[in-house]
Formats: structure tokens, sequence, C-alpha cells
């Protein structure tokens, strides 16, 4: 691709998509959104993965069901 | 934010360090127009620029312990809009990528030559929608938008050689694509 090729290519691409104007802003405040996942982040990484309720209900109908190994697990703990 | 120059203090800025709310909502108040404008040049999506927005002051937040306040601000925050917009580019399928008509509705600073038959820049967008993230990223700002070579490789995270050759590499795919669909540039 020779200079005269690669402008004529820059030429077409800056017709077809007009360059952004200096002051574009958002239509809206976005400071409240950032807030609001900001909030949702820290509550996510506070909850308790499911994963982690059901193996203590596992444990807990495997203790209830089979008294005896309860010691066990305490010797092994 | 093109020079990366700030006119919150030092002192703000090691209080965001520190975890600070206030500090933080003082540089997004500051920088919030230029991140959504840098954005805006990547993936030209008025909305998606918003959300986008939204998403690179999360993630400063959440990297606000790695952030050195020695360093300016504003090319720390470009760096982490443009890691966000091109991850947008990337999750993006075919029917919702760039088409000429989305261009058209962005605020445009000039709404280029009414001469050109709409065809062409309906082909040369589409071609353009069809190029790798990382390409369509270099050659938007340095050709479109004329960013200095140097501002973008550091948004980019790559040399300005890199910057030039993947620029080059975009160019060259485009007169291949336009050459398919008929268009001798």
């Amino acid at each position: 691709m020779n200079a005269h090729d690669e402008n004529r290519i820059k030429q077409l691409l800056k017709q077809a998509l007009p360059p952004v104007e200096l002051n574009a802003e958002p239509e809206r405040d976005l400071w409240p959104a950032v807030l609001h996942k900001l909030d949702a982040d820290a509550a996510q990484r506070h909850a308790v993965p499911w994963f982690d309720w059901a193996l203590l209900g596992g444990l807990a109908v495997f203790a209830v069901s089979f008294p005896a190994t309860i010691p066990v697990f305490l010797y092994y703990l | 934010m093109p020079d990366g120059s700030s006119t919150v203090p030092g002192t703000m800025l090691q209080r965001f360090r520190d975890g600070d709310l206030d500090a933080f909502e003082a540089l997004f108040r500051e920088h919030q127009r230029p991140v959504y404008g840098w954005i805006l040049r990547i993936v030209r999506n008025a909305a998606a620029a918003e959300d986008l927005t939204v998403e690179t002051f999360w993630r400063i937040h959440r990297a606000h312990d790695r952030f050195q306040p020695e360093y300016p601000f504003g090319p720390w925050a470009r760096r982490i809009a443009t890691r966000a917009a091109l991850d947008w580019l990337r999750a993006q399928r075919p029917e919702v990528e760039l088409t000429a008509e989305m261009a058209g509705a962005l605020p445009s600073a000039s709404k280029g030559n009414p001469g050109i038959a709409a065809e062409i820049r309906s082909k040369t967008a589409l071609a353009f929608s069809r190029l790798p993230p990382s390409l369509r990223a270099a050659a938007v700002l340095a050709v479109v938008e004329e960013q200095p070579h140097k501002e973008v490789a550091a948004a980019l995270g790559i040399t300005v050689g890199a910057v030039k050759l993947r620029v080059f590499r975009a160019l060259r795919l485009l007169r291949k694509d336009l050459e398919m669909q008929g268009i001798t540039p």
C-alpha cells in the first residue's frame, strides 16, 4: 500500500466516522450509578456463596443422620 | 485530560489512594467528562460510553490502592478506560457492531463531507466494524480523532511503533475489505 492509498483510506475513514466533538459529555450524572455499582460490589463481596450454604446444609444433614461420626470429625479438625 | 493535568491537589490523590470516598468523588467529578469522551471515541456509542464510564470508575475504585499519587491521575484513568472499552468491543456480536447510522448519530465535530456517497460511507463503516478491536481502537484514535501517537500508545499500553504498525495494518485490512465490497480506494 503506497502513501496515496494510505491517505485515501484515511480520508474515507474520517468521512465515514466523523470525529467526536471535544466537549462531548454524558447526558446524565453518572455518580449515582457509580455509587450503586460500588454498593452492589460490596454487598456481593460480603455475601456467602450458595455453595458454602449447600456444604453447611449437607454437613448438618450428615451429622443428624450419623451422629456417631461427630466425634470422629471433631478428632480430625 | 489530554495532557493528564489535574486541578486535584496531591493530598487528594493520596486520600483517594487510602480509600477516601470523598476524594474519589472529587476525582470523578473532574475526570468523568474526559473519560467519557475518550471511551466514546473508541466505542462510538453514547449509551455504551456512559455505561463504560461507570464501569471504568468502578475499576478505578477497586484499584485505588495500586494508584501511585506521584503520577497524574488522568493517564492512569485513560488506560483503565481503554481496557474497559476494548473489553466491550470484544464482547460485541456482529449484529450490534458499529453501523453508519450509529456513526452519524454521534455528537460530531463535523458531519463530514455531505458530497460523499452514503453507500461508500456505509461500506467503510461496515469494513471498520469488522476490524479486530485492538486495530479499531488504534485506528480510530490515531486517524479519526487525530490523537498524538504517544497518548494512544500510553492508553493502549504499547509502544509508539506498535501504534503505527496497528494503524498501518488497520488501513491495509480496510482497503482489502473495501475492494471486496467493490470499492477501489
